[in-house]
């Protein structure tokens, strides 16, 4: 550990930017980003499973809503929604006076609902997509067995739906990823608005910008692994047979 | 005309930056993305490393974050250069980054990376003996790339290089976080004075929602112009 410490300290010695301080700056935008893609990720998932179920249905007064929704917040950015909610949160009557003021006075839950609703319309596309690719033998099989309509989207549609969305959702992910930048600008220091400080306090674009977008690269390659494992361990049934 | 509280004829201004930019950077992106399909499909290593690793890069690493690097750095960048050119040579020029070319330039070289991707699945669904073909009518290389490749090749390019539209056109949105005043900057600064953020915001997004239908409509028409021949069209599924 001395050892460590040691080198560390001489590696950031005769350093002026990569400080112990900037460097936990950027920790911090780590950890900020992280916790926003997650979470914004884990609720969105929550969300599109009912609506792509919905989204599927043949009644037009669920499957209109709904597919107007995916529709506006998968055609406008991610900017707009944000802007939205960030300064629209005040006009609900009374949030002020209300606990809820205490959330709602930072600026990470704004961001954090702006992203959900972002990722659940687009995941509810990717679910609705793979529910409708579903082999209509299975289906019939499942009929065959005397299963329910419940029944069957949960024991076969649904398990084999989530498999073929895997591949579209894994991009979604490091699309969420990427796209969590934009939280910077609501006064969040998620990671580029670490870099952003870095920036404007030292004036050294390159150094800032390549750092933080290094940091990205490897957020990206560690998301894009984990999802190519998934993938071959959840659909090793579909892979051509040597 | 809407007045908007005497900002609608900004907004519209804006609108039409956020056009002008999108259709710009689109045509930086495709020219880009042919160029990068063709470095990925070149048999020189060295070619393709450089290929594969623009788009590797490029695609690791958010719009913004890159939006910034190049637009802030590039001014430096651009200086540093001007004065070794100074200190060398001793040509004395100045070059001011104009914010909306580097807008057209950061968002052409994101999406070329996009574009090159696409671009180059749709190169190698294109049957060889289409080619030989040509090349047995004694066609020339230009004119056997112009008139049976590149048709055939955008049979099976549109559906990707119509979602690489829709992406670019939202994330031109971005240009207004590093100080372009598009049709959102202007709607921030305006929700800034006023406190009115739906007075505002809305009409933008209904603007992109009207050019993102818009280009779906075109997109389709021209979907059914590549799939002259092959039937029903199969491939364009929104």
């Amino acid at each position: 550990m001395e050892q460590l410490n040691g080198w560390f300290t001489e590696l950031l010695s005769g350093n002026l930017i990569f400080t112990a301080n900037t460097l936990s700056f950027y920790w911090g935008g780590l950890v900020t980003t992280v916790q926003l893609v997650f979470l914004s990720l884990l609720i969105g998932v929550i969300l599109a499973v009912p609506l792509a179920i919905g989204r599927g249905s043949k009644r037009r007064w669920i499957k209109l809503p709904i597919y107007a929704y995916t529709y506006v917040f998968r055609g406008t950015p991610l900017l707009i929604q944000l802007y939205l909610v960030y300064y629209g949160v005040v006009f609900f009557d009374g949030i002020q006076d209300s606990i809820f003021w205490v959330v709602f006075k930072q600026a990470f839950f704004p961001a954090l609902i702006a992203f959900t609703l972002n990722t659940a319309a687009y995941t509810t596309e990717i679910f609705h997509g793979a529910i409708k690719n579903t082999a209509k033998g299975e289906i019939e099989a499942a009929r065959a067995y005397g299963m329910s309509r419940k029944l069957m989207m949960r024991r076969i549609i649904l398990p084999s739906a989530f498999r073929r969305a895997l591949p579209a959702y894994g991009n979604e992910v490091i699309f969420m990823l990427h796209a969590s930048a934009v939280a910077s600008v609501v006064t969040i220091m998620d990671l580029t608005g670490a870099a952003y400080y870095v920036y404007a306090r030292f004036y050294a674009p390159f150094q800032a910008f390549i750092f933080v977008a290094l940091i990205y690269l490897c957020l990206t390659f560690s998301i894009m692994f984990v999802f190519r494992r998934l993938e071959k361990r959840l659909l090793a049934h579909l892979r051509p047979r040597a | 005309m809407i007045d908007l509280q005497g900002y609608g004829p900004r907004l519209l201004e804006g609108a039409l930056v956020t056009v002008e930019l999108a259709v710009l950077s689109l045509i930086l992106a495709v020219i880009l993305g042919l160029l990068t399909a063709s470095a990925k499909l070149s048999r020189n290593r060295l070619i393709h490393g450089i290929g594969t690793l623009y788009t590797t890069l490029v695609r690791g690493v958010p719009d913004l974050v890159l939006m910034m690097l190049l637009f802030y750095g590039g001014q430096i960048g651009i200086n540093m250069l001007t004065d070794q050119l100074y200190y060398a040579f001793d040509i004395d020029i100045f070059i001011n980054v104009d914010a909306f070319v580097a807008g057209v330039i950061t968002i052409g070289l994101i999406f070329g990376a996009y574009m090159g991707e696409t671009f180059r699945g749709a190169f190698q669904s294109v049957e060889e003996g289409q080619m030989e073909a040509a090349r047995a009518y004694g066609m020339s290389p230009l004119l056997a790339f112009r008139r049976v490749r590149f048709p055939l090749m955008m049979r099976h390019a549109l559906p990707g290089i119509g979602n690489n539209w829709m992406v670019l056109l939202k994330t031109t949105a971005l240009v207004s976080i590093i100080g372009l005043t598009d049709m959102v900057r202007v709607a921030a600064e305006a929700t800034k004075a006023t406190h009115e953020p739906f007075l505002f915001m809305i009409p933008v997004a209904l603007i992109y929602l009207l050019i993102a239908t818009l280009s779906e409509w075109g997109f389709a028409k021209l979907t059914k112009r590549y799939n002259t021949g092959f039937g029903e069209s199969s491939e364009w599924n929104n």
